[in-house]
């Protein structure tokens, strides 16, 4: 045979190996938490507190907790992101300060989020007395989800087309009009499709609230935002490393990662059917 | 030769270094089409675009000399900026709307200049869209987006949009070079129409949508103004020989 041939063959067939097996191990993953963790799954799962030293009962309790302490850090750094964004692409010119700027963002999204954990201990829950709280917790994810917002909204700011912003100016717009009627009406939905994604991270990390907000075991829920909380990953973790009762204990931890999986799952989606929808109606 | 309307005295610019356009001077008759052609390069867009001050926004830009309109000088300390572009409209090489409804395209200069009657709105509105003859084909779905509009329609209502301000002026930067010819030809007849109302400067690299619709031709080469005229003399006893050469063919 043609050694060219041969060749076209082990390429194309290296790439078709290449892909079989990411997607082996997706469904592999997807198969084993499925498998042992949703015929825990129920409606008592879900709406009931924990029992019996965490051997019976649900996750109700965390559920809430993580759903807090996403909201809030979206809500927190959403705002803040997506006005540096602005910032950075519309207005900073390329000085050696902006430049570090960048850089420092860059660097922000790559540190371990165990980092970001201790950070938030010593800042928000010692140095500013918030103790371990949601609001501790929701700052720390914010901070960590931070550089994602602003990345996210950067990319989706610097894709709208120059010829919008001309067609603005030359109709004697200022800058700022241009901004807000033209630029973000026309990147809102790549920057929100950044925001969820945001939330999925937020929603599933434990590192950064190990410290700052959440709790091994709390019957009640929270009444404010200064509260301790449990958490959907925090609960996964403790289950499995302080948990005195493997034999009841493990199922729950799966049952837990299957509800935060699926929530994370949820999330997704509901970020590319906005986008899709949105999209739909400004082609260019 | 015109008293009020619009003029250049002794214009020079410098990108960085290098000098686009060398002492330029002319004046633009009022209700007129005049069309400023030229090989690729030449500076003509540049030029264009001198008029509503869209080279401002360009880095290491230098401009030296004046534009008048109505016997201001657009580069004066005093002038504003905003209402500058609201009185020189400018319709761009490839459509460009916003991707907005087709009501909001064109209301958006007057939304921007703090318009919110709606009914005045919906008027002036309406009459944009007819004199850029878009009329009857969207009246029915103004609130549909104008990414759905074909090219050519989508060039109409950028004309639309620029009309809603009521310019005297509007710059066109070769309007239909994107466009299918059914198109350009609509195009060209809207703006040998628009000059009923406003002045109309046109670049363009098509000599031959020049001689059809222009009356005045000003011939830019090299970031020189080699001629300028009626567009009758021009084309048929051109008094530079660098003239008669790029209409001839010899260059472009």
């Amino acid at each position: 045979m043609d050694i060219r041939k041969i060749k076209e063959f082990l390429g194309i067939n290296s790439l078709r190996l290449a892909v079989f097996i990411s997607i082996l191990f997706l469904f592999l993953f997807l198969f084993l938490i499925f498998s042992k963790g949703a015929k825990m799954v129920s409606f008592s799962f879900l709406t009931q507190p924990p029992k019996d030293g965490m051997t019976k009962g649900g996750i109700f309790p965390a559920i809430i907790g993580t759903l807090y302490l996403t909201i809030l850090s979206v809500l927190l750094a959403f705002p803040i992101g997506v006005l540096s964004s602005i910032y950075l692409v519309e207005y900073a010119k390329d000085s050696p300060l902006v430049t570090t700027i960048r850089i420092a963002i860059g660097t922000l999204a790559g540190v371990p989020s165990i980092i970001f954990g201790l950070f938030g201990l010593a800042i928000f829950v010692i140095k500013f007395g918030l103790g371990v709280s949601i609001l501790s917790g929701s700052l720390t994810l914010g901070i960590m989800i931070l550089p994602l917002i602003i990345k996210a909204s950067e990319e989706a700011i610097k894709a709208v087309p120059d010829s919008f912003r001309e067609a603005s100016y030359a109709l004697g717009a200022t800058k700022r009009q241009t901004i807000m009627k033209v630029v973000i009406p026309t990147a809102i939905p790549s920057i929100l499709t950044g925001a969820i994604m945001s939330i999925g991270r937020a929603a599933g990390e434990t590192a950064p609230i190990l410290f700052t907000a959440a709790t091994f075991y709390t019957r009640r829920l929270p009444k404010s935002i200064f509260d301790e909380v449990m958490a959907l990953p925090y609960h996964i973790y403790a289950l499995m490393t302080e948990g005195t009762d493997p034999e009841y204990q493990v199922p729950i931890a799966y049952g837990t990662a299957v509800v935060l999986l699926a929530l994370v799952l949820i999330i997704s989606s509901v970020s590319i059917i906005i986008r899709y929808r949105m999209r739909r109606k400004k082609k260019w | 030769m015109v008293k009020n309307g619009l003029k250049v005295e002794n214009l020079d610019l410098w990108f960085g270094e290098k000098q686009i356009l060398k002492d330029i001077s002319f004046s633009i008759p009022n209700k007129k089409i005049t069309a400023i052609i030229g090989p690729s390069g030449c500076g003509k867009t540049t030029l264009l675009r001198c008029f509503n001050r869209m080279n401002d926004m360009a880095e290491n830009v230098k401009i030296k000399g004046k534009i008048i309109l109505d016997g201001n000088n657009i580069y004066g300390e005093r002038l504003n900026l905003y209402s500058l572009r609201m009185k020189i409209g400018m319709v761009f090489q490839r459509p460009n709307p916003f991707p907005k409804s087709i009501f909001e395209n064109v209301a958006f200069g007057l939304r921007i200049k703090g318009l919110k009657d709606k009914n005045k709105l919906l008027r002036i509105v309406e009459k944009s869209l007819k004199d850029a003859w878009l009329w009857n084909e969207v009246k029915d779905r103004l609130s549909s987006s104008a990414m759905e509009l074909s090219g050519g329609q989508q060039q109409r209502l950028c004309i639309a949009r620029a009309l809603a301000t009521n310019p005297e002026v509007i710059l066109f930067d070769e309007p239909t070079s994107a466009l299918d010819p059914q198109s350009t030809t609509k195009i060209e007849e809207l703006i040998v129409e628009l000059k009923n109302n406003v002045t109309v400067l046109q670049v363009t690299h098509n000599i031959g949508q020049a001689a059809r619709i222009s009356d005045y031709t000003a011939f830019l080469y090299l970031g020189e103004l080699v001629e300028f005229d009626t567009t009758e003399k021009l084309f048929t006893v051109p008094k530079d020989k660098r003239t008669e050469e790029y209409l001839g063919g010899k260059f472009g």
